[in-house]
């Protein structure tokens, strides 16, 4: 029998057919290489939270293979000099084992944990695109709520992580968990007791914490995460108001091969940011704070950025007891309010903001483009209101350390805090209310009469007006006024083409320039010699 | 490849037709998706100067890469690692990988944006959202089909099928859920333990107030406006076994002690101090941190986590910031031997309020 030649120029071809003989995937890959999405750079905020938790998961599995998640004492043997002979929980022990004795162990940890603030900053920075943007609205209030929880599970996430290294610092914040649990009226101490496993802090909490730091809290990103992009997916992205662009369509480029390229030198260049982060700025240097002792803490101890602002509103919080007497007597401590109520409060006003702003404005329609936030000032208004409560409190986190470095009263600065926290966020909506009717009212009056040109003329009778050049051809009366097309106005004349394209080239000129019109009122002008390969594109002789 | 733009209204392609480029295949492929490829622009043209200038760049960004990982291999391999006292050359390891690790990926990173932004032509396509045409049929045929079911099921006809089937699922939920609470359960009164610290006399016997160390205080051991934190004298005292306990002693100047002794007396605690000594909670009431900054000047005790602050002279009651309860003064007085024993154990709840504390 004669042996068949192998062709190896058909291998792709004949693999694909086996494939989807057997699973018909021709199509649906055609639809997904197909899959059109807008661009703007403001749409990639929330890929810089998907990548760093895939740092996340990378790394902490890393981790999970040199940590040991028990509260045994234990003397710590390793190489530290400074801590050798120190009593210390295992956790501690091996969490300085993999700073210290596991070859690589320190920048695994630390990217771990820049990554850590990174997801949760660029959650936040994420978010408020969302907001400002009013991309939340129908039909994506799914997703938005979706995204607050994703906030709230990832500040669980980062909660339960800082607090496994058993360290002087980590310790204390736990031991504040403790007591925010604690204030929680009727159930506190049960609540309390059940989850320590007795009294604080018990032996078991930290194995509690690290099975839900692995397993629980990353199953529960994960299955938000999933559905958070599948519904990116379904719904299709939103898309800023321009040519072409509709309620209707998407404009933008196909998956593949651009975007998806794109994405993958995106998540690469995320990666390593991290990285260099992680080796070059230390980060929770546990071996300095030592074991945790219920008796030792030092100032200027802050937990992360994310959870200052809950020890902000805790600081600022006056010492409101409520005295409940009946029988004994009942008490709700001053803690209960900033610590369980106002985060209760943030989760319901924040996932309910979508429906509220909708029953608002009676408007119930899907809207798939995105308005600027100077057209919505009620909105762009609250959310600065937001964010300068958000500031004010994270601010007051670390009041202790603005004190110390600016010679500021302690109790100034909770005074300041709390003035602040009531006074400041309604001047930021008015500020920020006026800046975007300002900015409105600028956008409508170049759409009206033009462009300024910078070119003052004197008029006979010794006036002087700046020539404007409109933006489209004027009526009889000499205005030509063009309506508002929800985005940016052109306000420069090389906005208008009046200049020419740059030269590219950084260096030097990579292209001859382009001819170029020349820049109308201005007489066209010899370049100068020397200059004439690197001009700015006025035309050349 | 040329510049490709859209032209209106488009002939159904055969796509068997050998005329058709790829391209025109991928534009069919897009159509059948409602995908418009509007504007299909090279950015560089072949062959040319500025092509083979970023073929260049991203090769190089590519190859750096490639340097940077085997320099990340070198230095994780032969640089020495392990943890020295001192400045040495271990100390640059970490950030020896981070910079070579970084480069290597932000190289691979860049080449790759590189190549797509600068090297793949730029286009427009418009796909259709297909929004708010969802076939009303398909709702009405969906709908159907459902209360279809239900009605088969017959849940109406036959509602003992409905209350039964919920009855015994009911207890269910609650079995999935037993084993969960009533494992993690656990009654917070047992002992007394939220009431009771280390101080407590075991068998009539009073506690002594021991340092860190384990050593036994002599009043003489501190001096005038001097304070140490102190521990009850038990197996684990100085432990976060008993982390309510910790205790600080507080060695008062004469008038300072007389302005406290007369606080106490008004508080019915005249016989808590012992001499100029007075023993305080360190556990803040408001958050359960350690409250250990203390001012001699003006007798204040500052929580470093919330700034609460205690004025020592007067019942260590809180005089700014968050807490809302004094810190619980421990009995002292001392021994036969000269050291300091706790009296009794402390007579308020010591650490953070809760809900059943009076």
């Amino acid at each position: 029998m004669k042996r068949r030649k192998f062709d190896v120029a058909a291998v792709p071809g004949n693999t694909a057919r086996a494939v989807d003989d057997r699973f018909q995937v021709a199509t649906p890959l055609r639809r997904l290489l197909n899959k059109v999405f807008p661009d703007h750079w403001s749409f990639l905020l929330g890929e810089i939270a998907l990548f760093s938790f895939i740092v996340l998961l990378l790394t902490g599995v890393f981790l999970t293979f040199f940590f040991e998640p028990s509260m045994t004492e234990v003397i710590y043997n390793g190489s530290y000099a400074p801590l050798r002979g120190t009593p210390m929980s295992a956790a501690y022990a091996s969490s300085l084992d993999i700073s210290f004795d596991v070859r690589g162990g320190l920048i695994m940890r630390q990217m771990h944990h820049w990554a850590a603030l990174l997801f949760m900053a660029a959650i936040v920075v994420h978010m408020l695109r969302i907001f400002f943007t009013g991309a939340f609205r129908k039909p994506r209030e799914t997703n938005w709520i979706i995204g607050s929880l994703l906030f709230w599970v990832g500040f669980l996430a980062g909660f339960t992580g800082y607090s496994l290294p058993d360290d002087g610092l980590s310790g204390t914040g736990l031991r504040i968990a403790s007591a925010i649990m604690l204030s929680i009226p009727v159930i506190g101490s049960w609540v309390t007791t059940s989850i320590f496993g007795g009294e604080f802090p018990g032996t078991i909490i930290i194995s509690r914490f690290f099975i839900a730091h692995v397993l629980l809290i990353p199953a529960l990103l994960v299955a938000l995460i999933s559905v958070h992009l599948g519904l990116v997916f379904k719904q299709k992205h939103t898309q800023w108001p321009g040519p072409g662009r509709t309620n209707g369509n998407v404009v933008g480029e196909r998956m593949f091969p651009r975007y998806a390229i794109k994405q993958g030198g995106f998540f690469m260049v995320v990666f390593g940011v991290i990285a260099l982060m992680g080796g070059l700025f230390q980060i929770n240097p546990i071996w300095l704070f030592g074991p945790y002792e219920a008796w030792v803490v030092s100032a200027a101890s802050q937990p992360d950025w994310y959870v200052m602002f809950l020890d902000g509103s805790t600081r600022l919080m006056p010492d409101w007891e409520i005295f409940i007497p009946i029988g004994d007597g009942y008490v709700i401590p001053p803690l209960f309010w900033p610590t369980v109520v106002l985060p209760g409060i943030l989760v319901g006003l924040s996932t309910l903001y979508p429906f509220l702003e909708a029953r608002y404005l009676k408007d119930y329609r899907s809207h798939n483009l995105l308005q600027r936030p100077r057209d919505v000032p009620f909105r762009t208004g609250l959310g600065a209101m937001a964010i300068t409560f958000y500031v004010i409190l994270t601010l007051s986190g670390a009041n202790d350390v603005i004190a110390d470095k600016f010679h500021i009263s302690l109790n100034a600065m909770t005074w300041a805090g709390r003035i602040g926290l009531l006074i400041l966020p309604p001047i930021a909506y008015y500020v920020t209310y006026r800046l975007c009717l300002g900015l409105q009212q600028h956008d409508r009056e170049v759409l009206a009469h033009g462009v300024e040109t910078g070119i003052i003329r004197r008029l006979p009778d010794g006036r002087f007006v700046e020539v404007h050049q409109p933006l489209s051809a004027p009526d009889e009366h000499g205005h030509g006024e063009l309506p508002y097309a929800g985005w940016v106005v052109p306000k420069k004349m090389n906005r208008l083409g009046a200049l020419g394209p740059a030269v590219r080239g950084f260096f030097y000129p990579i292209e001859k320039p382009a001819e170029a019109p020349v820049s109308p009122g201005h007489p066209p002008v010899e370049p100068r010699a020397e200059r004439a390969e690197i001009g700015s594109g006025e035309k050349q002789s | 490849m040329s510049t490709h733009t859209a032209e209106p209204g488009h002939e159904p392609v055969d796509l068997n037709d050998p005329r058709l480029s790829r391209f025109d295949i991928v534009r069919e492929g897009a159509r059948r998706d409602d995908i418009e490829i509007v504007h299909y622009e090279p950015q560089v043209v072949p062959g040319s100067k500025a092509e083979r200038r970023l073929v260049r760049t991203v090769a190089a960004m590519f190859l750096l890469t490639g340097v940077a990982a085997t320099a990340f291999l070198v230095i994780y391999i032969w640089w020495p690692w392990e943890y020295e006292p001192g400045r040495g050359g271990d100390k640059l390891y970490t950030p020896l990988l981070g910079v070579t690790l970084g480069i290597a990926l932000l190289g691979i990173g860049f080449g790759i944006l590189t190549w797509g932004k600068k090297l793949l032509p730029k286009e427009v396509s418009i796909q259709d959202r297909h929004e708010g045409v969802v076939s009303s049929d398909d709702r009405l045929i969906t709908g159907e089909t459902m209360t279809y079911m239900a009605d088969e099921l017959g849940v109406k006809r036959r509602p003992l099928l409905g209350v039964s089937l919920l009855a015994g699922l009911a207890p269910v939920g609650a079995v999935v859920a037993a084993p969960l609470v009533g494992g993690l359960i656990s009654q917070p009164h047992k002992n007394n333990q939220m009431f009771t610290t280390g101080f407590a006399p075991r068998d009539g016997q009073k506690i002594r107030l021991i340092r860190e160390d384990g050593r036994p205080i002599r009043p003489a051991d501190i001096s005038a406006g001097g304070q140490i934190t102190v521990f009850p004298g038990v197996e684990h005292g100085v432990s976060n076994k008993y982390a309510d306990s910790p205790t600080l002693l507080i060695h008062l100047r004469d008038a300072d002690a007389e302005e406290s002794r007369r606080n106490n007396e008004r508080e019915g605690h005249g016989d808590y101090m012992w001499g100029n000594y007075a023993a305080y909670s360190k556990i803040c009431t408001h958050a359960g941190c350690p409250a250990s900054l203390y001012e001699q000047q003006t007798n204040r005790l500052l929580c470093p986590c919330h700034q609460s602050q205690f004025l020592i002279t007067d019942n260590a009651k809180p005089v700014f910031g968050p807490a809302s309860r004094r810190l619980p003064q421990l009995p002292i007085e001392v021994d036969a031997e000269g050291y300091f024993v706790a009296r009794s154990d402390y007579t308020e709840t010591v650490g953070p309020d809760f809900w059943e504390r009076p």
